[in-house]
């Protein structure tokens, strides 16, 4: 049935083109707008290229500084994170205990409670304890949010390396640390990457948590100045907003990119999920 | 190498160690941060703290939630809540998920690379450059209006008219590439004999997909199911950047109302109530996707 085959493939081309396009508007309005002069809310080809928009955003109050808050938050919280994951998961995968599973399971249930119902609590609980507005505060908070689930992914990369390699330094008197630096993590290093990507481009993106528990505007990250655009500003610079999504946006997706890319297209993220 | 209990050895205090020592950073953090969190939770769900600082909140029993029961905001957010997630993640995400992957499978490849890449971009960026590019595409002046004046169809204030229906669809935008990688990794684990058998025998495109794909992939659908509802619950930011909840409460769901009650109404105690309840409801949800994934653990 070559035929058939054929026509088949070409109504399923047709209808993925057309989600496409639809799924691209928004993406195209972002993208053009920052090189539009008269950017405004509409998709359409620009009347002309420019840099302004970003010239005019590429300064220490609009953009730097709100990036490089984004840049230290995510990333000592990303740190925390696979550190603490990666020694976490090393005895739950290589040694059995009764505790393992139990232990398991509350990680698996705690990563599906949706963190947005506790941030009034965790609000008025950093009150209380002066963690309220302070950096180290907020990265803390990241860090344990993110922990359960990067714990769950590390526990299965790792299972997937062989025991019997480190069976032998263990014979040659290597320490368990030893080996989980040594031999367990370089070989689990795609592994490693995605849980790193992951948690980094997750906090990158979070809004809600630095929105309740930063208040000073020089601490901001990127995900809440970007609403200064509205607001504070008077009329709202259109190509400005879509300059600035952009630069922030860009870090992201390009970690995203150098992910897929080394796991060979389909993210594991999938096949994770589903254990 | 498995220790064998009961006997002693003279390295087992620090193989126990070993064991248990690793855990500590992680259990430490998680116990301060999240489980901590979630116990002052339940606590100030029962007093009638305000964000005012009085010097000590009293006990009032089941008073906050009472009072939420007869809130008809409350209700109208548990309501807009159940739309949105109905609208968006079971019916948008989910369905447009597994149509993407099914398609996916009998496309060309450089079809299925820019369809899955486009997808893919919207699921990475950040929640609230999201809803910019929406609140941008729904706007009066914006995109959607202008395709549909191009058609010569009405157009509408769609934020102000349809507020619900712009932020479902803005969630579907945003969230379908991961139902759409669950259910590719599914798909492609489906034998390829099973689909062909069928073929042989006769069985219509729909009939194989009710009889032979839905049930095999059951489990993908429970799990996606359940990941994209949990998520979909405590969307805050895409609804906040769009809409801020409005016009009125048109589309305040439960995670903007409780920020409302807490923050703008300064009222701690029944805004973290709220919170609770739909810390429960997430919980509920949470049991049963742990349920379904029982055996793998």
């Amino acid at each position: 049935m070559p035929r058939k085959r054929t026509s088949r493939r070409l109504t399923a081309d047709a209808a993925l083109l057309l989600v496409a396009a639809a799924f691209a508007l928004p993406l195209a309005w972002v993208v053009l707008s920052a090189v539009d002069p008269h950017a405004d809310l509409r998709v359409r080809v620009p009347d002309g290229f420019t840099l302004a928009n970003f010239r005019a955003v590429l300064t220490p109050d609009i953009t730097y500084t709100p990036l490089l808050n984004s840049l230290v938050l995510c990333g000592c919280a990303t740190a925390l994170t696979v550190v603490c994951a990666a020694l976490a998961a090393y005895p739950l995968s290589r040694f059995r205990s009764r505790l393992n599973r139990p232990f398991l399971l509350t990680i698996l249930f705690a990563t599906s409670l949706p963190i947005t119902a506790i941030m009034v609590p965790v609000y008025a609980l950093f009150v209380r304890v002066n963690l309220i507005d302070t950096m180290q505060g907020t990265i803390l908070f990241f860090a344990a949010s993110q922990l359960p689930f990067a714990i769950w992914l590390m526990k299965n990369f790792m299972d997937g390396v062989p025991r019997e390699l480190e069976e032998a330094a263990w014979t040659d008197g290597a320490s368990a640390l030893q080996s989980l630096l040594r031999i367990v993590l370089p070989l689990m290093g795609p592994g490693v990457a995605v849980v790193t990507v992951f948690s980094f481009v997750t906090m990158w993106g979070n809004f809600f948590v630095p929105f309740m528990l930063l208040l000073t505007p020089d601490r901001m990250p990127a995900s809440v100045s970007i609403n200064d655009f509205f607001g504070n500003r008077g009329m709202v610079a259109y190509g400005q907003l879509a300059a600035f999504s952009v630069l922030y946006s860009t870090p992201v997706i390009l970690l995203y990119v150098l992910v897929a890319r080394r796991l060979g297209g389909g993210f594991a993220l999938g096949g994770a999920v589903k254990g | 190498m498995r220790r064998r209990p009961g006997r002693a050895r003279p390295g087992q205090a620090r193989r126990r160690l070993v064991r248990v020592l690793p855990l500590t950073p992680a259990v430490v953090l998680i116990l301060l941060f999240l489980a901590g969190p979630i116990a002052y939770c339940v606590y100030i769900a029962f007093t009638d703290l305000q964000l005012t600082g009085q010097a000590h909140a009293s006990f009032v029993g089941f008073d906050n939630f009472r009072r939420a029961f007869r809130d008809s905001e409350f209700l109208n957010a548990v309501w807009l809540t159940l739309v949105f997630t109905v609208l968006s993640s079971l019916v948008g995400q989910n369905t447009l998920g597994l149509a993407l992957a099914a398609l996916m499978k009998r496309a060309s490849k450089p079809v299925r690379t820019l369809t899955g890449g486009v997808v893919v971009t919207a699921w990475v960026l950040p929640e609230v450059v999201a809803g910019f590019l929406l609140y941008a595409f729904f706007r009066r002046e914006g995109t959607l209006n202008a395709i549909l004046e191009w058609l010569h169809l009405p157009r509408q204030n769609w934020l102000f008219t349809l507020p619900v229906l712009a932020v479902s669809f803005a969630n579907v935008w945003r969230g379908t590439a991961f139902s759409m990688l669950v259910y590719s990794a599914a798909l492609d684990e489906i034998p390829a004999e099973i689909t062909e058998a069928a073929e042989v025998d006769g069985a219509g495109g729909w009939r194989r997909t009710w009889h032979i794909t839905l049930p095999m992939i059951r489990r993908s659908i429970a799990t996606n199911l359940m990941l994209n509802t949990l998520q979909t619950l405590s969307v805050f930011g895409l609804i906040w950047v769009m809409t801020r909840g409005g016009p009125g409460n048109k589309s305040q769901t439960l995670p903007l109302f409780m920020y409302e009650q807490a923050f703008q109404n300064s009222m701690i105690g029944y805004g973290t109530a709220v919170a609770l309840l739909l810390l429960l409801v997430g919980s509920l949800f949470s049991v049963v996707y742990l349920r379904l994934l029982r055996t793998e653990v």
